[in-house]
């Protein structure tokens, strides 16, 4: 594990001896996250997996700055955090719970244009343009809870990338809809990426899902969690759900990454 | 009056609505069958009743027709209506925002707990003495009881209320970057409407019971005066026209709440139908 934590100007997330403790001080304290250090380039994409139990949502609460450390320091874009930064995007896993059911589709997404002071004629353009990017047409006066999963992870994703973040930072992005659906929104992820040229850190428990999207894959131990190893995956820029899955560099890696989440399989 | 109206609207699917209109008469039926029979009965049970107590039916349609209309009492109905809008709304306002402080200022609820459970089981008529040597016997006294009343129920509902919003909902706000007040005004407040709207409704109950409680001692009007004025009087059919127009008077206002509330709150309505959240 050598891991080097040099702040340079690519550097977006710069994360230093990372501990969290929950009800620090207490006899109930209980440490989820024991110390974790990485850095994610301008353009990267990482995927963060971990075993279940892994502290894998504390640490990106963490790293969003939406919960406190206890240890070490987080840097966005060189500042330390204090609260989620303005140029962060955040994806929750269940949309349901993230999207507002009171709001229709384009008021949810024009929520943080306007607590960012975009004037109100230009916000619903920058709110069709995104959610098209996201291949959701005509959808702005439907209510949330009148589309299918599927899209309301979309309109979530259009939510976090309608203020043009610099970073999409998303926790289980994909992991309250079915497989068909999974596969379209993975590339749908990899398409905005090529696009916008965005950074994504994507927290997931699924190997092969975090093989398919990132260039790098951290590897979190159990509990409490440390970086067990980081894996480059080279398979490129261009990938495709049935040539990529089954390609031999793919399955090299999952059974590499496998025996290193599953230790006790050989 | 809340129970005959609570299944009257029951949410019908548009489509099913067109498409069989004899299944909309059924559904009427099925809520309107039990209301009918009894009275019916009633009508039936009384037509040849002489007993001063309990007059036929019909005698009792007759003279509310000619009580509440042809000699005037509906101003009776008027003066009612009006102490009870004005105290209901400053009751529900006082809730609402006060609710919102104490779900907002953690400390404050904590100290004020007790005290609102402690003004919340008392019965608000035993508060009627001190309010007319406060107010004297003017209708201010009147609205002020009903206030007191109706702040309870939805004061109590708007914290609760909030107090359940998902906190998934709220870090979705922190990450949005919505300031305070908005993320009051676009999470906290429609997160929390369904129960707030639940509050009111019950406040609604109490505000009735009190505007009838707060006539029937020293008042000059109102419904609650003339059911009890008639009753000193020993007109019992002029009394029981009393009771008959202050039950259509609780069950139209119960109705047009479910009215109101179904289109503020068409989202939860409908999201709740399809399964939803």
């Amino acid at each position: 594990m050598s891991v080097t934590t040099t702040t340079n100007a690519a550097t977006v997330l710069a994360i230093d001896g990372l501990r969290k403790i929950y009800n620090e001080g207490t006899d109930q304290a209980n440490m989820a996250i024991d110390s974790v250090s990485l850095s994610v380039m301008s353009g990267e994409f990482v995927c963060i997996v971990g075993p279940s139990g892994a502290g894998k949502t504390t640490l990106l609460r963490c790293i969003s700055g939406l919960a406190a450390l206890s240890a070490g320091t987080v840097a966005f874009e060189g500042k330390q955090l204090n609260s989620v930064p303005e140029q962060l995007g955040l994806v929750f896993q269940d949309y349901s719970r993230s999207l507002y059911p009171w709001f229709t589709i384009a008021k949810n997404v024009a929520l943080p244009l306007a607590a960012r002071g975009v004037p109100k004629a230009e916000r619903a353009a920058r709110v069709s343009e995104v959610l098209a990017s996201v291949g959701l047409g005509h959808v702005e006066n439907k209510y949330p809870w009148e589309l299918s999963g599927g899209m309301q992870q979309r309109v979530a994703i259009a939510r976090a990338l309608s203020y043009r973040p610099d970073l999409l930072l998303m926790d289980e992005p994909f992991a309250s809809v079915d497989a068909q659906t999974r596969f379209g929104l993975e590339d749908l992820i990899l398409k905005v990426r090529r696009d916008l040229g965005i950074t994504v850190v994507v927290v997931t428990h699924d190997i092969d899902e975090a093989i398919y999207l990132s260039d790098r894959i951290v590897v979190l131990s159990g509990n409490p969690s440390v970086v067990k190893e980081i894996v480059e995956v080279p398979l490129g820029a261009d990938r495709s759900q049935v040539a990529t899955r089954s390609s031999k560099e793919f399955l090299e890696l999952r059974s590499g990454l496998l025996s290193l989440v599953m230790p006790h399989e050989d | 009056m809340s129970r005959l109206t609570t299944s009257v609207l029951t949410t019908v699917d548009r489509r099913h609505r067109a498409s069989a209109p004899l299944q909309r008469v059924a559904r009427v039926a099925t809520v309107l069958w039990l209301p009918v029979l009894l009275l019916v009965m009633w009508w039936i049970a009384t037509s040849a009743s002489t007993s001063p107590f309990f007059p036929p039916l019909s005698t009792i349609l007759a003279e509310t027709w000619n009580q509440w209309v042809v000699f005037g009492a509906w101003t009776n109905a008027v003066s009612s209506l009006r102490n009870l809008l004005i105290g209901y709304l400053v009751g529900i306002s006082i809730g609402v925002v006060v609710g919102s402080l104490l779900w907002r200022l953690r400390y404050l609820r904590t100290a004020a707990n007790p005290l609102i459970y402690f003004l919340y089981v008392l019965p608000a008529p035993a508060l009627l003495p001190a309010l007319i040597a406060i107010f004297g016997i003017g209708e201010m006294r009147q609205v002020a009881l009903i206030a007191l009343g109706s702040i309870w129920p939805t004061l109590l509902n708007t914290l609760d209320g909030m107090r359940g919003i998902d906190t998934v909902k709220f870090d979705t706000a922190k990450a949005l970057r919505l300031k305070s007040w908005r993320t009051y005004f676009n999470l906290v407040l429609p997160g929390a409407s369904p129960q707030i709207a639940a509050g009111m409704r019950a406040s609604l109950t109490v505000g009735i019971i009190l505007m009838v409680v707060s006539e029937m001692v020293a008042a000059r009007s109102g419904i609650g005066y003339f059911i009890l004025q008639s009753q000193a009087e020993f007109a019992i059919t002029k009394m029981w026209t009393g009771i008959v127009v202050l039950a259509l008077i609780g069950t139209l206002l119960n109705f047009l709440f479910v009215l109101v509330e179904r289109l503020v709150l068409r989202w939860y309505f409908r999201s709740r139908a399809l399964g939803g959240s």
